[in-house]
């Protein structure tokens, strides 16, 4: 028997934003700020993160993600802090998180990956094979779930990464770099599985490609040496460019010129 | 109404005796369908009531004895219909032995990667496997400068395979791992458990072979976990690994074989000090247990 609605589900949200960031600065390594007083609010549907290399996009997330503790300024997540010590068992139940560099192990078939990062995520016991049927049929990987990870191409790996993020059926789902190694096709196939998790999740996806915010996103981040440059509709950002600007389509116009106008872009590349 | 059943959940049956009484109470035995209705039905007649089939087929499904008796009217009363469902069976029947059967077996059980972290068991095997040449060299008398082989590699055993368990540069993992709710000092405390399940194990049966005190083995073992978790959380799991394995392979691996005799570390009277050793290294770990739930030092 599948269970009814529960008064968790029913109890009104007590925010009014998903992720809430006021002065946020985060540290990495000795002295550089990767994040440098960021004043961000999201609420639900998909958020795609643009910025060039080293903007500190992977930081930020990591940050969303609680593996990194802010430096400085507030960080809230679900209406709760997400900033000062502490192990965040709750909160991190209600977050998905693919890192940039998706490790995982070889020797593992799909679904006991996914299993083993359901028992992480401190998935019900009696809802986790139930929950990871379901993920790996929304990646489409359903056919391959008996399979060992190392038989898997890159883009299936990717994707068995985007099941384990899901599984938990996260309020906020953190994806870094997502679109890295699927084909056209399955890029396609993810942008409408986007669209249909950000109906009802805070999705964050960074990403350095400016067709991909286009297709899937309600909102477009653009940030750059760890400061928020815009944030807006991806016709907003369109709106920014104009012919003189440096891209093939309007986004990318768009995008140049806010970088440029910003002042950060350095060098030719 | 014949009342077929007085519990709650028996509403289906009440439904299909009703129907069996409105086509003909004459005929209904007990609570079942009458005979003309599952004639009328394994014919699949077309003169009967919607109701009727409804009924009857809500009874059908909590009723066995009726679906036998529908069983056998079908093979009687339609032929052409029994002869078809067997044609179609002996069509299917070689497809579906061709088919893939259930799924396989798991080949790993769950609560295995539960306790013993995925990364850490080929270090492990391999902290099992040097035990065992330990115990034969030690067995053949082969010694170096006169101590227990086992007794000088014991400290370091568990020392990989703890550090593999929660290490940025061993554990492919790593991230994931850590930015899971069940991330913490209760996964790093269940996983260096599991090594140590292992390890002392085969400790304790090298001391019984070889005859030397379990305890001054064992203490200095237990030390170097913990030291090896107290340092990691501050320098990285790989990185203390590396520097106590170092330490103990300089201060006291080296003059033990270079003057031929035993250790001051490893003599019974040192066993205090090791002791010491794992009190501090536990107080550390547990003031700084949140260094567990975010990202450690690279490598």
């Amino acid at each position: 028997m599948t269970r009814a609605v529960s008064a968790a589900d029913l109890a009104p949200t007590t925010y009014a934003w998903q992720i809430r960031a006021t002065g946020l600065k985060v540290r990495v390594g000795g002295n550089r700020m990767a994040v440098d007083g960021l004043d961000l609010s999201l609420g639900t549907g998909v958020h795609g993160l643009l910025g060039p290399n080293g903007a500190g996009k992977t930081t930020l997330i990591r940050a969303l993600a609680t593996v990194v503790r802010p430096t400085a300024g507030s960080l809230e997540l679900l209406g709760e802090s997400a900033g000062g010590r502490g192990e965040h068992r709750a909160l991190r139940r209600r977050i998905g998180y693919l890192p940039q560099e998706f490790g995982y192990y070889k020797r593992f078939t799909v679904r006991e990956f996914v299993e083993y990062m359901a028992w992480l995520k401190e998935v019900p016991k009696a809802d986790v094979p139930g929950a990871v049927q379901r993920a790996v049929e929304r990646v489409g990987l359903a056919d391959r779930a008996d399979d060992r990870m190392k038989a898997l191409s890159g883009g299936m790996v990717r994707r068995v990464g985007i099941a384990q993020a899901i599984v938990n059926d996260p309020a906020v789902l953190l994806l870094d770099e997502p679109t890295v190694g699927l084909d056209p096709a399955q890029r396609l196939r993810f942008r409408e599985l986007l669209q249909e998790l950000g109906r009802d999740t805070c999705v964050v996806v960074s990403t350095h490609l400016v067709e991909d915010v286009a297709a899937a996103c309600t909102d477009v981040v653009l940030f750059a040496e760890g400061r928020l440059v815009f944030q807006g509709t991806p016709d907003e950002l369109a709106a920014a460019g104009g012919p003189e600007h440096v891209g093939d389509s309007p986004l990318e116009r768009g995008y140049s010129a806010l970088l440029a106008g910003s002042g950060r872009e350095r060098g030719s590349w | 109404m014949s009342g077929a059943g007085t519990s709650a959940g028996s509403a289906d049956r009440r439904a299909g005796s009703r129907a069996g009484l409105s086509a003909g109470g004459a005929d209904t035995a007990g609570g079942h369908a009458s005979m003309r209705m599952i004639d009328d039905y394994a014919r699949g007649d077309t003169g009967m009531a919607t109701d009727e089939v409804w009924a009857l087929e809500t009874h059908l499904e909590t009723c066995p004895v009726c679906r036998e008796r529908l069983a056998v009217a079908a093979t009687t009363r339609a032929p052409a219909v029994t002869a078809l469902v067997d044609a179609v069976w002996s069509d299917l029947e070689p497809r579906l032995a061709a088919t893939a059967t259930a799924p396989r077996r798991r080949r790993r059980p769950a609560w295995l990667s539960g306790w013993l972290a995925p990364a850490a068991v080929p270090w492990l095997a391999t902290a099992v496997s040097v035990t065992v040449l330990a115990l034969l060299l030690d067995l053949a008398d082969i010694r170096l400068g006169g101590v227990s082989l086992v007794l000088l590699l014991a400290p370091v055993l568990p020392v990989l395979g703890v550090a593999a368990s929660w290490s940025r540069g061993l554990d492919p993992a790593y991230e994931l791992t850590t930015a899971a709710p069940r991330a913490g000092l209760h996964l790093v405390l269940r996983r260096t458990a599991a090594v140590l399940a292992v390890v002392v194990p085969a400790l304790l049966v090298c001391g019984w072979v070889t005859g030397v005190m379990v305890a001054q083995g064992l203490l200095p073992c237990l030390a170097f976990t913990s030291a090896t978790l107290a340092l990691g959380g501050v320098i990285g799991m790989t990185r203390a690994a590396l520097a106590l394995v170092g330490a103990w392979a300089a201060a006291v691996v080296a003059p033990a074989v270079a003057v031929s005799h035993a250790p001051l570390a490893l003599r019974p009277d040192g066993l205090p000090v090791w002791g010491l050793v794992l009190v501090l290294g536990a107080a550390v770990v547990t003031a700084r247990r949140g260094a567990y739930t975010v990202l450690g030092a690279r490598r």
